[in-house]
């Protein structure tokens, strides 16, 4: 088991013409993702050559690639002006898991696409995001699987390259992954740690959560109470951006809402107050997850 | 992106909101000339990207034309919060018989626009959620409707007991709804929206925050960027397609994405160093990229070691190392560079560094902990 992609994930790859999407198409045959079409507007009907043998075919659209090839599961590459668009095309083709790659797209523009996912039943992760890897079974995104290793521990994070290096102080230190899921850091998205967290909890194979926060929004604090009410499983974290320099990255009025500030502080306060053990440097992590388990 | 009070009223008047008459300096004369022809008390302002203009001084009422020259002369060229007064709004002052606060921000939390109002307004919103929080309502718009026109007349009730003011102000809502959309803001406030003794309900102060997502689809707003309200190396960052913020210390970083950027400048601060900069090359990083980041690095004098953190996803480990061989050629760098390279394409990476008689290791760490050292010990050496 995992949560959200295994071994009967299904991908169809919006945008797998393009430099980074043809680029990670490759990397995820190679993987053993099952890559099943690929959608690329106009280019319907052509082949996509995967690494060796391995091939998928392109349709003009997402909806004609799952009707044909039985994807469940689609991940989008294409440009920020037209990712929208591509994420509701998605959300509307029957797919159940949408995994939303692209940096850049407008905020306005996801309160609606929000809106239209959740009507349409469907699971959005991302945009912004670098996707997610249930190691030795599947991969959806950008993130490098050689880095993996299949295992026991939950990992999930609001960042990237930081979800990269936490991944790969447990993986050197023999701590395997059962999912890995990087969430994105985008103020409106699609799936939040809440949503992880749940999913890691009834996952029979998990056995303990990484969660990985930064400085910014109330989310990690939501995370954290949700741990102490609802979690039977250890879970330890990492709080970024302890030295960053004070409204230089949020919005004023962002924190008027919540009534909080999302600074590191709080955010470590919040964790240890609902008993997730914090690191304070990425390479505690292991000691802190060892312990714990 | 930040855009000035002048700009954000001219998006409001776009719309049809009432904003009184205003027009910009950049001289004492054109602030005389301005007041002159609106003639009576006028308001003259800095417009610089920071609050609390009022309080540095930056804010002030002038009874004639002359007095208003001497003002601007005062305020022009003058430091608010580490920015220069280049520009100043000149307006007529307005008798005001009470002043509310109308904003909308997106919220994180409802991933909605959120509408906040509240008749404690001419003063900061913060301050007021944080002593009063019942003094301000909220509603979050659902953006497949947009604020329809009951929600608007129903935050316009929270404000004003009088209907025509009632009505008045629940069309500001939705032109404000609109030039919050058309902008493509992040964050539109009217602080304060005024009632005038005669009964009229107008914008007196404007601010918007624009999401630089939507800079590529809306030109007109990008023109309204003001590169001379931003440090010099902020723009060129930009320009190079670089997330760079500026700091103290002198342990210069290079990092692909924000978290892994926030992490080191953290880890440099836990092994007893300063980070003098936050600098994110994002991802599907092109070797020019890495040479205009440590061209920006390398200005500052301050900086006695550079240290790079690189794990690569999107970004390929190989492009970055051939943007720092690429840079040692171009350009003349007298401080030690400190290399990490971890992920996409390594190898080739590693290789590409060997060659150019440099070295790097995999370990955040080592290379944290060796760019500390080289800070506090050697100050500026050879590599």
């Amino acid at each position: 088991m995992a949560i959200f992609i295994d071994r009967e994930t299904r991908l169809v790859v919006q945008g797998i013409t393009g430099r980074d999407g043809a680029f990670h198409a490759r990397q995820m045959m190679e993987y053993g993702t099952q890559v099943v079409a690929g959608v690329t507007p106009g280019k319907g009907g052509q082949t996509f050559d995967g690494p060796g043998d391995a091939a998928a075919p392109i349709f003009d659209t997402v909806e004609r690639a799952v009707r044909e090839t039985g994807a469940n599961t689609a991940v989008i590459y294409v440009p920020p002006a037209f990712a929208a668009d591509a994420i509701m095309e998605a959300a509307a083709s029957g797919v159940a898991l949408v995994v939303a790659i692209t940096e850049g797209v407008p905020v306005l523009d996801m309160t609606r696409v929000l809106a239209f996912v959740r009507d349409h039943g469907v699971r959005l992760l991302g945009p912004n995001c670098p996707g997610l890897i249930s190691p030795g079974k599947s991969k959806v995104g950008i993130l490098p699987g050689q880095i993996t290793q299949e295992g026991k521990i939950g990992v999930v994070s609001r960042s990237g390259t930081l979800t990269y290096e936490m991944v790969y102080q447990l993986t050197n230190a023999d701590i395997g992954q059962s999912t890995c899921v990087g969430i994105g850091g985008d103020p409106v998205n699609g799936t939040n740690f809440i949503d992880c967290l749940e999913a890691f909890e009834a996952d029979p194979e998990t056995e303990g959560v990484v969660m990985i926060g930064e400085i910014g929004g109330t989310d990690e604090q939501e995370a954290a109470a949700y741990v102490k009410q609802h979690m039977s499983k250890p879970v330890v974290g990492f709080i970024a951006g302890q030295t960053a320099p004070p409204g230089r990255r949020m919005g004023h009025a962002g924190a008027i809402i919540s009534g909080s500030a999302g600074t590191a502080e709080e955010k470590i306060q919040a964790f240890e107050d609902n008993g997730i053990g914090v690191a304070r440097k990425p390479s505690d992590i292991v000691a802190l997850m060892q312990a714990a388990l | 992106m930040n855009i000035h009070e002048y700009q954000a009223r001219d998006i409001l008047r776009e719309h049809g909101v009432p904003v009184p008459p205003g027009g910009v300096a950049t001289t004492p004369e054109e602030a005389e000339k301005l007041a002159r022809e609106f003639g009576g008390q006028v308001v003259v302002k800095a417009q610089v990207h920071a609050g609390g203009r009022g309080k540095a001084g930056g804010v002030k009422l002038a009874a004639d034309a002359a007095e208003a020259k001497a003002h601007a002369g005062r305020i022009l060229g003058m430091e608010i919060k580490g920015l220069t007064v280049h520009q100043l709004l000149v307006a007529p002052a307005e008798d005001i018989a009470s002043e509310a606060y109308v904003g909308i921000v997106l919220d994180r939390n409802s991933k909605r626009a959120v509408f906040m109002v509240s008749r404690e307004g001419g003063v900061d919103i913060e301050e007021v959620a944080a002593t009063n929080p019942d003094a301000i309502r909220k509603l979050a718009v659902d953006p497949r409707y947009g604020l329809l026109p009951f929600e608007a007349y129903t935050l316009a009730t929270a404000l004003y007991d009088d209907t025509a003011q009632q009505r008045a102000a629940a069309k500001i809502m939705r032109q404000l709804y609109a030039a919050f959309m058309a902008a493509g803001a992040s964050l539109a406030e009217i602080n304060p929206l005024v009632t005038t003794p005669a009964g009229e309900v107008k914008a007196l102060d404007a601010k918007f925050n624009i999401d630089d997502n939507e800079l590529f689809r809306r030109p007109a707003i990008e023109a309204m960027r003001d590169t001379s309200a931003e440090p010099e190396v902020e723009t060129a960052a930009r320009d190079a397609g670089l997330t760079f913020i500026k700091l103290d210390g002198d342990i210069g970083n290079i990092v692909n994405g924000a978290g892994l950027a926030m992490a080191t400048m953290d880890l440099i601060k836990y092994y007893g160093g300063e980070p003098a900069n936050f600098l994110d090359i994002g991802g599907s990083s092109n070797p020019e990229k890495v040479v205009n980041a440590l061209r920006i690095i390398t200005s500052d004098p301050n900086v006695k070691v550079i240290c790079f953190n690189i794990f690569g996803g999107i970004t390929r480990c190989d492009d970055v190392a051939n943007g720092i061989v690429e840079a040692t050629r171009r350009i003349d760098i007298d401080v030690p560079l400190i290399i990490r390279l971890t992920g996409t394409n390594e190898e080739e990476a590693l290789r590409i560094l060997d060659e150019a008689g440099l070295s790097a290791t995999t370990s955040m760490d080592e290379v944290v902990q060796q760019a500390v050292e080289r800070a506090r010990g050697n100050g500026k050496g050879s590599n």
